[in-house]
This record gives C-alpha cells, sequence and structure tokens, in this order.
C-alpha cells in the first residue's frame, strides 16, 4: 500500500463490466511530508474519497478481488482508506487540511 | 490501473491462439498533467478504441483477467475508454493530439 493524493476524476463511458458503476479517481503517490513520487495512477474509490484528499492506495490484483469479492475482477488499484495523518520520528504529518502540516512530537 | 493514449496499432498474422480476435494497440502512459509517463507500450484492446483516443489501461497478472480467455501471455490489457479526465481543475483528454 502508498499514500497518494487525489487529483481528480477520471469519466469512462466504455469500460469492463465490473468497473461499472464504480468511482475512478486519478492519484498520485506522495511521501508523507507531500513530495510527488513514484506513478500517477488511476484507482477505484471503496473509502469514499474526493478530490485533494490524501488516500491509502493498494495496487495489488489480489487484494483488490477480494474487496470487490469478484475472483475475476481486472482492477488491482483500489483506494482503500482516507489518510488522517502519518506519525514518523520527526513528528505528525497532519493531512486532513489542504496543506500538509508537521507537529513536532 | 494507468491513464495512456493510444499512439498505433500492432498487427500480428501469427499469435497465441488465445488471443485472436483481440487488437494490440501501442499506447502512451500519461501523467496527471498529460505528459508522457515512462515508456511506450503494447496493450491488448480489451475495450474498442484507436489512435488518438485516450484509456486506461491495467498491468500485471490482471491484464490477461480481463481478456476473454483469461489465461494468456499479456501484461497490459485496455480496461476502458476515457471521455475526460479533470486533474488539478484542468480538463485533458478532449482535444489532445497525439504528439
Amino acid at each position: 500500500m502508498f499514500l497518494a493524493e487525489v487529483l481528480g476524476t477520471v469519466v469512462a463511458p466504455v469500460q469492463i463490466k465490473v468497473l461499472d458503476g464504480e468511482k475512478l479517481l486519478l492519484v498520485r503517490p506522495i511521501t508523507p511530508d507531500g513530495k510527488r513520487t513514484g506513478k500517477t495512477r488511476i484507482a477505484l474509490d471503496r473509502a469514499g474519497a474526493g478530490v485533494g484528499d490524501r488516500v491509502l492506495v493498494v495496487d495489488e490484483g489480489n487484494s483488490a478481488r477480494g474487496v470487490l469479492g469478484n475472483p475475476t475482477a481486472a482492477v488491482k488499484t483500489l483506494i482503500v482508506g482516507v489518510v488522517d495523518y502519518v506519525e514518523s520520528e520527526r513528528g505528525r504529518y497532519d493531512h486532513r487540511s489542504p496543506r500538509i502540516k508537521l507537529v513536532a512530537p | 490501473m494507468y491513464l495512456a493514449r493510444v499512439t498505433g496499432r500492432v498487427v500480428t498474422t501469427q499469435r497465441y491462439p488465445g488471443l485472436d480476435g483481440i487488437a494490440l494497440q501501442w499506447i502512451q502512459p500519461l501523467d496527471e498533467d498529460g505528459k508522457t509517463m515512462g515508456e511506450q507500450l503494447v496493450a491488448c484492446a480489451v475495450v474498442s478504441t484507436g489512435p488518438g483516443d485516450l484509456v486506461m489501461f491495467v498491468d500485471g497478472r490482471e491484464a490477461a483477467l480481463a481478456c476473454p480467455t483469461t489465461f494468456v501471455p499479456v501484461d497490459a490489457a485496455i480496461v476502458g475508454f476515457v471521455e475526460q479526465v479533470e486533474s488539478k481543475g484542468a480538463i485533458i483528454g478532449r482535444k489532445a493530439r497525439v504528439s
């Protein structure tokens, strides 16, 4: 799993059946302090996330198929959580506000 | 899944039997600004798309699951035709040209 930022929405009128009715969001992996890292992906939202939220993304097929309850779903990128904050030895990175705040321990 | 643009077609007369009837397309992954991200690759078009179209594709084992025959040697499959993407307030997709 990784931390990512929701950048926007994806509209796909033609898609495989398992994606019908699902919300697709464009996500970009970030570090806890908000720096860009990794490749931008399209993820299925299963956590009620919105644009601007920092989320937890799983990019692994078996987990995604388990969540969807469909053993043949061709899906592997899923948003499984909305992140409140990340704690590290440097302090707490608060992700609930638009700008990430570092609160010293 | 990743965002990509179809840049061309790949035609193969002889191929693995399980891949019969599936179009192969040359795609360029895109980032959140619609700029190229990484190398171009060949993907199975499970959903009908053509050059210039914005698409989403899945890679790895899940690509084969998207195909009509699920045990096929495939590592990328186009699973959706994307009409538009709203990213950081800007819309990418429409009217963009293949570079």
